[in-house]
């Protein structure tokens, strides 16, 4: 056996838009032990919420994160109709279900550009990026901003959309659908892919499950969880099936991320056929007053909102539970064994999302 | 000489949420195609001209913000890529927050918005070649000059 030395990973590193640290002890090129340090990115969001009032607070709490920036804003606001007892208009709850979906799907194809990248695959990343610009001129053209949507608001959504816009989604998303099938022939069938990512980064079912993985790198192993199928927003009212594969590696991972692409296409379509006319947006009367724990799937897996309210406009607790940082125990379990040379792919297949784990 | 069709980008997220980051990668990216400028992203520091810095600066990363700026070779250029990184954002309030990047490094171009869209992004990363332009010219003089006083 070598001898044992730590080489440092991060905060500044090619392969990573956002900073996390990792201490990779090694031995022999090998990976034993890898000791993560966050905090780079703190910037105690939670503590606003001693400044601002509960209203104003949607729109911090969609700046936890860029990426998944509607998820945010939806879980939070999802918290306080609940503590204030508030029926959101089904017209609302299926827009918020639209916007929810074409977020994922740009989140889905920005990381699917971001592992193509890991791999070295720079044409493929290219590709991905052109293609998630399409879901970014349709966040656009319904909320006017690219990445920060700023729609919901507590009781309802703030802008609704017109039937000419729905018709104009639905002809986008058919023309994403045919270029994500291009794309998926490369990501799943290139040979240079597949020697990065087959076999590399095992986490098992029960790994998974007791290091308590979450989201499509929980479903990757195996592992049936998927909060959409607990009906928040108007999911309740749609059908599909939650996306999972048995294999646990990285190319699992490639896989259930493009397949839940597809399956974004189907609900955005769904939601659009079934789309109620209707009021968009509830009176909120009144202060929260009471305490919600609320659970939302985001691209990135499950994230939990607990909300705690006095009866006035100021909330006494904000928390959020973000689905990296639930990942980060398993991340370091499956570096362990780990070639020196697949960190950075490994590292990419969970799909950090530090900002929103460092709040 | 002209070194501003080719400066090389390293872009360092701050403590910003994301947002300005993947604006930053997006305007690279072929819809918006800022390498058509010449600029390249690189992940070293010290083969890096221009440092786009994304969100502003809290305790933990500011020597680490510090450190990205001291290992860039001179001359450099820095571009404040969004409203945290300016002044410090809806995040000025926070106790972690010290403010906008300026507090540490010196800050030459500042791009707001939130998040800052590319159309202004590559804005910044036009003038920030027009200056890093400048300052090599300078740094040309200066040699030229120190190196005719050394044969004096």
């Amino acid at each position: 056996m070598g001898k044992k030395s730590v080489v440092p990973f991060g905060p500044q590193h090619p392969v990573l838009p956002e900073p996390i640290h990792l201490d990779l002890v090694i031995e022999d090129e090998i990976i034993s032990e890898a000791i993560p340090n966050i905090g780079f990115i703190h910037r105690g969001l939670e503590g606003l919420v001693e400044k601002k009032d509960f209203n104003e607070m949607v729109y911090i709490a969609e700046r936890t994160c860029g990426i998944c920036s509607f998820g945010h804003g939806l879980g939070y606001v999802e918290a306080i109709e609940h503590v204030m007892n508030i029926e959101v208009p089904a017209r609302a709850r299926y827009l918020r279900t639209i916007w929810a979906e074409l977020g994922r799907m740009h989140s889905h194809l920005l990381w699917l550009g971001l592992a193509a990248d890991a791999f070295g695959f720079e044409s493929l990343f290219y590709e991905s990026w052109r293609i998630r610009e399409r879901i970014l001129d349709l966040h656009e053209l319904t909320c006017g901003s690219r990445l920060i949507f700023s729609v919901n608001k507590v009781g309802g959504v703030i802008r609704d959309i017109p039937a000419d816009k729905l018709a104009y989604i639905k002809d986008q998303i058919l023309i994403v659908e045919k270029e994500v099938k291009n794309i998926e022939k490369t990501f799943l069938g290139d040979y240079s892919v597949q020697t990065r990512s087959k076999g590399i980064g095992l986490l098992t079912k029960e790994e998974a499950h007791d290091l308590g993985a979450v989201g499509p790198f929980a479903r990757a192993s195996g592992i049936t969880a998927d909060l959409r199928t607990t009906g928040y927003a108007a999911y309740g009212e749609l059908d599909f099936e939650p996306v999972i594969s048995n294999d646990g590696d990285c190319y699992a991972r490639l896989d259930v991320r493009i397949r839940e692409l597809y399956q974004s296409i189907d609900l955005i379509r769904q939601a659009i056929d079934k789309i109620p006319e209707g009021e968009l947006e509830a009176k909120a009367i009144g202060f929260p007053k009471g305490e919600y724990f609320m659970r939302i799937e985001q691209p990135r897996g499950e994230a939990v909102y607990y909300v705690k309210g006095n009866g006035t406009k100021i909330l006494d607790r904000m928390r959020i539970r973000t689905p990296t940082f639930a990942n980060i125990p398993p991340l370091c379990e499956t570096l362990k064994g780990a070639d020196y040379a697949d960190v950075g792919p490994l590292v990419v297949s969970i799909d950090p999302c530090i900002s929103c784990t460092e709040r | 000489m002209n070194i501003k069709r080719s400066p090389w980008l390293l872009h360092y997220d701050g403590s910003s949420c994301n947002g300005c980051d993947i604006e930053v990668l997006a305007s690279l990216t072929p819809v918006y195609d800022a390498e058509r400028l010449g600029v390249e992203n690189t992940g070293d520091p010290m083969q890096a001209d221009i440092l786009l810095i994304t969100g502003g600066i809290n305790t933990q990363n500011a020597p680490v913000v510090k450190q990205l700026y001291d290992q860039m070779p001179r001359p450099k250029v820095v571009v404040a890529v969004g409203i945290c990184a300016c002044t410090g954002g809806v995040f000025k309030e926070t106790y972690n927050i010290l403010g906008g990047a300026d507090k540490v490094i010196p800050v030459d171009i500042y791009v707001p918005g939130c998040a800052a869209r590319p159309q202004s992004i590559i804005d910044g990363i036009i003038q920030a070649r027009e200056l890093f332009q400048q300052r090599s010219d300078e740094h040309d003089a200066l040699m030229r000059s120190q190196k005719g006083a050394a044969n004096v």
